[in-house]
Parts: C-alpha cells; structure tokens; sequence
C-alpha cells in the first residue's frame, strides 16, 4: 500500500470514527427521537396553575411515558393555562373521564403531567379535552397553607 | 517629541487595522479558493490526515481525562444533595456544550494550529511561496485553502470525539468506581440532553472554533516576517491569539445559543 493511499485509508477511518461517535452522542446521549412530534394526537387540558411545566416534559400513565406535552398556553378568558399533550399514535383507549395531575419528579425534579384513567367506556380522540385537572403543587403555597394552620392551633 | 508619541499610537493604529483588514481578505480569497480542492480532493485529505488523524490520540486522551475528572468532581457536589443520579447529565452537557469544542479547539490550536502557522512561515521565508507564484499558481489557492477546510471539517468531528470519550470516562468512573446506578446515568442523560440544544448547538460551537483556529493559524504564517525569529514570533502568536479568540468567541456564543 504506497504512501497515499495509507493517508487516504486513515483520513476515511477518521471521518467514520467521528460520525460514529457523533451517532453516539445523537442516539445514546440525547436519545433523539426523529418525528416524535408529528406521530401521535392531541389532546388538551386546563389547569387553573401549570406550575413551572414545561414543552417536551413527559406525560405518564401508571408512571410510562406515554406521550409529551406540545405547548402550554394561557386562555385569557378563564385565567387559566391551556395545555397541549401529544399522546403516542398507540395510545388510543384512554377514557373520556381520565384525571390529569401534575406531578413534579422527587422533591426538586422537573414537572410532568401524570394521568390516571377514569372507568368510562367512551374514549378521547384527536382533539378531546380532558375535563378533570389538578393543578401543580406550589411548595411555596404549601408550606405557607402549613405555617399558617400551625399558628391557627397553637394560637 | 509630544507629536512624535502621538504618530507612533496613530501608527500602531493604523498597523493593527491594516493587519485586521488583510486577515479578512485573505479569508476570503481562501474561501474563494474552494475549487481548487473540489478538482484536487487529495490536497484536502492530506490536510485532514494532519489536523485530525494526527490529533486523534491527544483528543481522545484529554476527552478520556476530562470525563473522568467530571465524573468525579460532579459526584462529590451532586452528593451532597442526594443527586448523583444526575452525574450523567452533569457530565454530558457540561461536555457536549462547553468543554468538548472549547477543549479540542485549544488543543488543535496547540497541537495542529502552530504546525500549520511554522510550516507556511518557514515556506515563506524560504521563497516557496514566490516559486509558486513564478510558476503561475496561486499559494492562498493551492497552499491555504486545502488546510483552511480540512481544519474547518476536522474539528466538530474531533470534538464529537472529545465529548464521546468523554462521556464514556465520566461513565467508567461514576458507574465503575463510585457506584451510581448505571441506568439512572444513561436514562437521566437522555431525558435531559437535548440533541438540538445541546448537541447541535456544540456542533456550531466547534465548527465556528475551526474557522478561528485555522485562520489565525494560516493568517500568521502568512503574515509572519520571513525570517526565523520571525517564524518563531508568529507560531507564540498563532497559538495565543487563537486561544483568546476561541473563548471570547466562546461567551459571545454561548450567550446566543443558551442566554435567551
């Protein structure tokens, strides 16, 4: 094998280790999901608080992820925050009067919505609303609701 | 002698914005030099074998290091808080966003960079470059852009590199040594790094860091005076001012892709 060739070979081999590591980083490190968002349907709930939920944070049923929430918007009309959740295209039997938390991961993880079927045989479709939310818990709010019956006992 | 001071800073002025201004189109005649390589593609392998190939092992090693270290120092403060669970995507953003192409551009800079500015120096001094142009080739065609664009090509795939090992010696320590639950690291990476945040925006990061490197590093070679403490003089500031260019490009950056 004469001298340019070898270089050739080498520089080919450095290209695919590269590409390969950046495979790596792509499908290991941030487990890229090409299309995720346009598979699947919608479907929205209203929260009278969405915490600090974000797009993109999970959406589970009996603690799978079934789905990613799309957009978190506000309805100026009712005060209150409109959320979109893309549900995966084989998901297709949740009950119309499924019950849509959010529920934040440990003490100090991030926020997701978590979802706890209902015993209705009518299922939601592209579009559907789910009616029953609860909304974030504020550990602010919760511990003032704390201090605050604490005084209201030993006063 | 007052108007004699005031003449030297107006003159060293006005040498810094000349310098300024033939970096710039010398960049550009570079860049306009790209159809040389597409009928000479072997000029820009041999290029690529010398910025890439060679600074493989470095790369790789300094990644391996560094990952480790991460793993290390992230276990002990995430620890104190009963995160270690987080090690992995402490270790993997912190590589793939700032430490993958910051590191390897400085590396490159000291490793392929002040190669590149000694070698078209010492060209220079000794008239190959005049020999070139007596026999009607263009030296910034012929001689610049080849290294110009496998500096610009070798460099994401060395920091992709740097940040793959890395990871992994971030993984070997904080799993292997220290005990983290081993699909806590991978699953919690995955869940928080983000390929266009993260990852793509590393890409830019190092692909911005090339052209830097390998301009300043074509630049002073270029511009150096022929001589050999000229030569030397311009390798220092190769790899100095391409060093300072790269983090300050870093903040501009960052402050662009994760500020908002």
């Amino acid at each position: 094998m004469d001298k340019r060739h070898q270089i050739e070979v080498m520089v080919g081999a450095f290209m695919a280790v590269g590409i390969l590591a950046l495979f790596f980083l792509a499908m290991s490190v941030s487990n890229l999901n090409l299309n995720a968002s346009t598979e699947g349907y919608r479907l929205t709930a209203r929260f009278s608080n969405a915490g600090s939920l974000k797009v993109r944070a999970p959406v589970t049923m009996a603690g799978v992820r079934i789905g990613r929430v799309e957009a978190v918007g506000f309805d100026k009309a009712t005060y209150e925050a409109i959320v979109t959740l893309r549900i995966d295209a084989g998901i297709d039997t949740i009950p119309d009067d499924t019950f849509a938390n959010i529920f934040t991961a440990g003490l100090l993880g991030e926020q997701y919505v978590g979802l706890e079927p209902g015993g209705s045989q009518d299922y939601l479709h592209d579009g559907g609303q789910i009616t029953n939310t609860q909304s974030a818990l504020i550990l602010e709010q919760m511990i003032g609701q704390f201090l605050f019956k604490k005084a209201g006992e030993s006063g | 002698m007052r108007l004699n001071a005031l003449a030297r800073l107006g003159c060293t002025g006005l040498d810094a914005l000349e310098r300024l201004g033939r970096a710039h189109l010398l960049f550009v005649r570079s860049v306009l030099g790209i159809g040389e390589i597409l009928r000479r593609p072997r000029l820009l392998w041999a290029q690529i074998f010398n910025v890439g190939v060679l600074s493989l092992l470095i790369v790789g090693i300094s990644g391996l290091f560094v990952g480790m270290v991460l793993g290390l120092q992230g276990y002990y403060v995430l620890a104190q808080f009963g995160a270690e669970q987080s090690l992995g995507v402490m270790v993997a953003t912190s590589l793939v966003r700032e430490l993958g192409p910051v590191v390897t551009a400085l590396l490159v800079a000291g490793r392929a960079g002040s190669s590149l500015t000694a070698e078209i120096g010492l060209m220079k001094a000794t008239e190959q470059l005049s020999a070139l142009e007596m026999m009607a080739v263009d030296p910034v065609r012929r001689i610049l852009t080849p290294r110009l664009f496998g500096g610009i090509l070798a460099m994401p795939l060395l920091a992709a590199i740097f940040s793959a090992v890395g990871v992994l010696g971030g993984y070997f320590v904080g799993v292997g040594l220290l005990g983290v639950d081993d699909g806590a690291f991978w699953s919690q990476m995955q869940a928080k790094v983000d390929f266009e945040e993260d990852i793509l925006n590393g890409l830019i990061k190092s692909l911005a860091f090339g052209v830097i490197v390998t301009w300043v590093a074509l630049f002073q070679g270029y511009d150096s005076v022929p001589t050999a403490a000229g030569v030397s003089s311009a390798t220092t500031r190769s790899v100095v001012h391409a060093a300072l260019i790269v983090l300050g490009v870093d903040f501009v950056l960052t402050a662009l892709m994760f500020g908002g």
